[in-house]
């Protein structure tokens, strides 16, 4: 207990003394919003639920498949509150049902049941159910008031009140071993029923009394063909289970509340005298879809029967209650839907495919009925219409599961690219560059007059009339390339540009046939420099079982796909790598290994496939198995085939590889070396080649569970260091850059977190300044290392990266809390000593402490918490000072950071008029005194 | 006081010093190969083979045995053979071509266990034959070890490394592999070092502490209290003759 105390005082010093070394930045209060955005998203629609406690109310309420209960606002599709629960089986919603005020979920498998305000979105009450799988649950209404909800586990029912939640009694289910009960029924009667079945031999209905909770009557009723209540059967009208049997083709009937030996009525599909004719499409499972729209009620009479994939009928049940009419038959419909207000009830189709269909029906004013439909579709787009069929809004839901990103430079305006056209044509002669030149110039003045103009124009107008809404069309690049596009892509196979200053969606594609499993890996080949050359990325999708590839060439500034065909992949690809090399028309070379070690080029041109036949013997790759442990290195040949070349192996019953980082092959570093105290230089082991592996240890007892770093040449295979982070687990969160790894781990002993930084050096001298090749570099770096303690666990990590490397580095660490704190690289460097000398001082390096600090000052995102951050992505922009930052996860926050201020602009605040006039003033009073002085000096020679 | 920082220091520069000199052992074409090493039980030999085609195809032939010794202290050491007239005429051959010479090692582990000593699978590392060539066959191989001694992997550089072009005329340059070998065990990587920077924030706090040491308000302040209190009782005695001064100023 001794040295936490001690420690106390020590770190609060230490804080003041830090304060001293790095000036605060943070956001002012008038900068809010000014560079950056959030957009919030909840993911895939599970369950929703229109608010119908009052006329007015414009609310909606989803639980989705991120384990969020959410409420927008229907008019504008804004979120109005949301409530993030845990990720994984122990958050998901089970179900989600409203009546009134009170919107009831079940959470995690059965686990928690959950009542909640949905006017505040306050959590009412919690309750802890029985364990038990989660089978259903229903509203149970008395006289007309619903006051209790039922919930069905596999072998208990339980009874809840609806104001406090505590349980008004629970009972065993009789052979819940044999008997699958998977439906609760309640029709406004004193009785709950228990639907549950044996497949292919009975259905049992368990009657209990909603007082006590003791069993009425238990009724076992003879059906060979029914394996699931849940899938087969509804209720409707007057308590009548139907059920459908996909084998023989017939409905069946039966009143739940029958007295004595009740018994199956079945209506054979083909032979009932409803015209037309009822044919189920072949190889297709049909569906019922009822309604009970009030709990105290029973069930409306009127069902839909799905006869085919896009074929549905109305029906109605005859009140004798064994024989159906039918009233209208809809095809093509693909979703079909229920909704009631008052006496009426709406029925909703759809044709066009989509996923799921939520109705909601009012009464308008003249008493006729209205209705809003909320579609959610495949792409995972969330649509909202009203009655003549006109769209109120979209939310692209897609966007909650970013995978990966990049951000594409915007094209140039038109006059931009008229002098680039001019300078990137050939000349020919003399007098047609004079007229080339002078054309461009009158397009230049031209363009001009007519922003003068505009400007003018716009000056006349009413100051709010004048919007500047950002269009695909008047897309350009800024003076300090500030605004760029973000291709993003999502899990749904869902492709998006969006524009990095509004954050607007600008173009969308959704890729279909796009397998759950699917790995992206997004590639920018050709930029936005080579005009006229539009820009070109390339999506490589691949399978991650079967690991079968596919190609999506498309251009990221308006999403439309490229008319380049891409090579067709037979073989599963290993790897994928990007060459420098460039093809006549400046695209990069994209090169896939097959599982054969064969190579695939693309593009594949004549000229492309020469430049590698002459390249071969200096391209060089390697692959991770990381399930056998193996890194290997390979050298390209002439034939485009392959030799091994080098062979690392890390056993796998010691450790796993974990991940493998090379550096980003942007990234710029400034200075080669670091000036030390004493005038002399220590040279940076700047190795683009280098690989930082991470490994695991598979003992996982904390006393011997240990963290490996590996740091391996990605050509020649040799490691250059390898350390061991004993006590150690992962997750290991790591950053890879110029001549440094980070990596946060959990230290097993002392149960924290803890930094770790490497970094490498040559020495005081460099073994060749001109040119780095990993064939010739015999010496191995000197490695330094320090760690500290990081009071946070943290989910993702990543560095900051601006144009020319000049500006200090922060290291961007996303929290579990959302914030996103950025972190100055200077508190992580193993040079920090123990003692301040005079040389440590000179270097402005900061003594070492263990302790890590965190202050708030530091969060970029202030109050915008990003939830559930899974990547942080930089990207340099036209200003040295300025990184450009987009973190993902469930949310997307856009900002800027300047990691050293912003030394290259001047400030909002600069005062313009102060120095201008102070500079014509000297320049008038140098003028005058000029003029005064010849006359003084005429006057003299006149005496 | 001032021996403290010092050790300090010392210590920061350990791991750097550790690095630099891990588990060395050195060996010339086999010669001073230790004679002790034969009878010792523990150690054992595995073939070290190399490969160097015009073709760039590998068919890897024996270089020499490399002698590793497991245990607390691992030790390796290499005997091996001298180049015969063709090896060297086609070590020539590859170099003017820009091809490879590879080596590989057997995938073994230094741990006692005899048994699994002997795991399938080799360990291959490369340098360009050129580059050896023009070294002179000077050639620096390490092994690279990890925690529970398996080895995991073999890398060759040469020294110089660079390939200049210079023609080597002499045969007898080519002969004799002038090996510098050692054995690399990972690194442990440190802890944050929260005791030593408790224990120098306590001296300093020492250094700083003394004069400042926690006294009572009235174990400062005796003396001013004192001199009030006396002043106190003067003037109450001396508020007779005031009266009589007031007296005298009218």
């Amino acid at each position: 207990m001794k040295p936490p105390a001690k420690m106390s005082k020590p770190t609060s010093l230490f804080v003041i003394f830090f304060s001293l070394f790095i000036m605060s930045e943070a956001v002012f209060e008038d900068q809010v919003g000014k560079f950056d955005w959030r957009q919030q998203y909840v993911g895939k629609t599970l369950f929703a639920h229109f608010d119908s406690h009052s006329q007015s109310s414009n609310k909606l309420f989803l639980a989705t498949d991120k384990n969020i209960f959410a409420s927008f606002n229907s008019r504008t599709g804004d979120l109005l509150w949301r409530h993030v629960d845990k990720v994984g089986p122990e958050g998901t919603i089970d179900i989600l049902v409203l009546h009134g005020q009170d919107a009831l979920m079940v959470v995690g498998g059965g686990r928690l049941l959950r009542s909640w305000d949905t006017n505040m979105g306050g959590l009412n009450w919690e309750a802890v159910l029985d364990t038990g799988s989660f089978q259903a649950a229903c509203f149970v209404a008395i006289q007309d008031t619903v006051k209790h909800v039922a919930v069905l586990k596999k072998a208990a029912i339980s009874l809840h009140y609806l104001t406090n939640g505590h349980q008004k009694w629970v009972e065993n289910l009789p052979d819940s071993d044999t008997v699958q009960y998977q439906a609760v029924y309640s029709g406004g009667e004193v009785e709950v029923y228990v639907l549950g079945v044996v497949p292919n031999s009975h259905l049992t209905i368990i009657a209990y009394s909603l007082e006590d909770g003791e069993i009425i009557k238990q009724r076992s009723v003879e059906a060979p063909w029914l394996s699931s209540v849940e899938s087969s059967c509804v209720v409707i009208g007057q308590g009548v289970l139907m059920c459908v049997d996909p084998a023989t083709l017939a409905l069946y009937t039966l009143p739940i509340q029958a007295e004595e030996a009740p018994q199956f009525n079945q209506i054979l599909l083909q032979v009932t005298p409803v015209q037309p004719r009822l044919e189920v499409s072949l190889g297709f499972q049909p569906v019922l879809v009822s309604s009970q729209p009030h709990p105290a009620r029973s069930p409306i009479s009127e069902f839909f029967l799905q006869l085919g994939p896009d074929h549905h009928v109305l029906l109605q049940l005859n009140a004798d209650g064994y024989t159906i009419a039918a009233l209208r038959d809809f095809q093509p419909a693909f979703l079909v839907s229920f909704a009631t207000t008052g006496e009426k009830t709406v029925a909703v189709v759809m044709t066009p495919k989509n996923e799921t269909l939520y109705v909601h029906a009012f009464l308008k004013k003249d008493d006729s009925v209205d209705y809003r439909v909320l579609v959610q579709t495949q792409d995972h787009a969330l649509t909202f219409i009203q009655q003549p069929g006109r769209v109120v809004w979209t939310r692209e839901e897609a966007l909650a599961d970013v995978v990966t990103m990049e951000m594409v430079d915007l094209p140039l305006t038109g006059t931009q690219a008229e002098l680039e056209g001019e300078f990137g044509k050939k000349a020919d002669g003399l007098f047609p560059m004079v007229l080339k030149r002078l054309s461009s110039q009158v397009i230049l003045l031209q363009a001009w007059l007519a922003h003068l103009w505009k400007l003018f124009y716009e000056a006349r107008k009413p100051h709010g009339q004048v919007k500047n809404e950002v269009t695909i069309e008047t897309l350009s690049r800024d003076e300090f390339n500030l605004q760029k596009m973000m291709v993003m892509v999502t899990a749904s196979g869902k492709l998006f540009g969006i524009d990095s200053k509004s954050g607007s969606i600008l173009w969308k594609h959704y890729l279909e046939n796009v397998q759950p499993n699917a790995v992206f890996k997004l590639i920018v080949q050709r930029t936005t420099a080579h005009f006229p050359h539009p820009p070109q990325c390339t999506l490589l999708i691949k399978d991650k079982d079967t690991g079968l590839a596919s190609l999506h060439v498309f251009n990221p500034i308006f999403g439309r796909k490229s008319h380049i065909a891409p090579p067709a992949l037979p073989r599963p690809i290993l790897q994928s790598l990007l060459l420098p090399v460039i093809d006549q028309d400046y695209a990069k070379v994209l090169l896939l290994v097959d599982d054969q070690y064969k190579v695939t080029a693309f593009p594949s041109t004549k000229n492309v496939l020469q430049q590698l036949q002459e390249m071969a013997s200096s391209i060089f790759f390697y692959l991770i198995r990381s399930d056998q442990g193996n890194l290997s290195g390979f050298r390209l040949r002439k034939d485009l085939s392959t030799e091994r070349i080098w062979e690392v192996v890390l056993p796998t019953e010691v450790q796993k590889i974990v991940a493998v980082n090379g550096k980003r092959p942007n990234e710029h570093v400034h200075s080669q070396g670091r000036v030390m105290g004493d005038r002399s230089v220590l040279y940076k082991y700047l190795n683009p080649n280098l690989l930082a592996v991470v490994t695991e240890s598979t003992d996982a007892h904390p006393e011997r569970a240990f963290v490996g770093v590996f740091l391996v040449d990605g050509v020649t295979g040799r490691i250059i260091h390898e350390a061991v982070q004993r006590k150690a687990r992962g997750p290991v969160h790591f950053v890879h850059s110029e001549n440094w790894v980070v990596y946060e781990y959990w230290n097993t002993k002392s149960r924290r977190n803890e930094f770790s930084v490497l970094e490498l050096f040559e020495g005081t001298e460099l073994y060749n300044s001109t040119v780095f090749s990993s064939l010739d570099r015999p010496h191995l770096p000197q490695v330094l290392q320090q760690t500290y303690i990081f009071p946070s666990p943290i989910t993702t990590m990543e560095a900051t990266l601006t144009e020319k490397g000049i500006t200090s580095r922060h290291l961007l660490v996303g929290l579990p809390s959302g914030a996103i704190l950025s972190l100055p690289k200077m508190f992580l460097d193993p040079r920090r000593p123990e003692v301040v000398t005079e040389h440590s001082r000179e270097e402005n390096l900061i003594p070492y402490a263990p302790e890590m600090p965190i202050r708030t000052e530091w969060f970029i995102n202030y109050n915008q918490t990003v939830a559930r951050v899974k990547g942080i992505y930089t990207a340099p922009s036209g200003l040295e000072s300025t990184c450009l930052v987009v973190a993902y996860g469930l949310d997307i926050y856009q900002t800027r950071v300047y990691p050293s201020k912003q030394f290259d602009v001047l400030k909002d605040d600069y005062d313009y008029v102060l120095i201008s006039s102070v500079l014509f003033a000297l320049f008038f009073a140098t003028m005058i005194s000029k003029r005064l002085a010849q006359v003084k000096l005429l006057n003299r020679a006149w005496r | 006081m001032a021996s403290v920082p010092r050790s300090f220091l010392l210590l920061s520069i350990i791991p750097t010093i550790l690095i630099l000199c891990a588990d060395f052992a050195c060996c010339n074409t086999g010669r001073k190969t230790g004679d002790g090493l034969d009878t010792d039980f523990s150690g054992f030999s595995v073939p070290l083979e190399h490969s160097f085609e015009v073709d760039d195809v590998s068919r890897f032939r024996m270089r020499g045995a490399l002698q590793l010794r497991g245990g607390r202290e691992t030790s390796v050491s290499l005997s091996q053979s001298q180049l015969s007239e063709e090896d060297r005429k086609t070590l020539k051959e590859v170099a003017a071509v820009d091809g490879l010479y590879k080596i590989r090692v057997p995938r073994v582990s230094l741990t006692d266990r005899q048994t699994e000593r002997q795991m399938d699978g080799y360990l291959t590392a490369f340098v360009r034959a050129c580059s050896l060539v023009e070294s002179h066959l000077s050639d620096v191989i390490t092994l690279h070890t990890d925690v529970s001694g398996y080895l995991i992997g073999v890398s060759i550089v040469t020294i110089p490394g660079a390939c200049r072009g210079t023609e080597v005329e002499d045969e007898v340059d080519l002969e004799a592999f002038n090996t510098t070998l050692t054995i690399i065990a990972p690194t442990n990587a440190p802890q944050p070092e929260t005791a030593l920077f408790i224990e120098r924030m306590d001296i300093e706090h020492e250094k700083r502490g003394k004069p400042q040491e926690q006294k009572s308000f009235f174990a400062k302040y005796w003396y001013l209290i004192l001199g009030g209190a006396i002043f106190l009782m003067a003037s109450s005695s001396a508020q007779p003759s005031a009266g009589g001064a007031e007296e005298q100023q009218s």
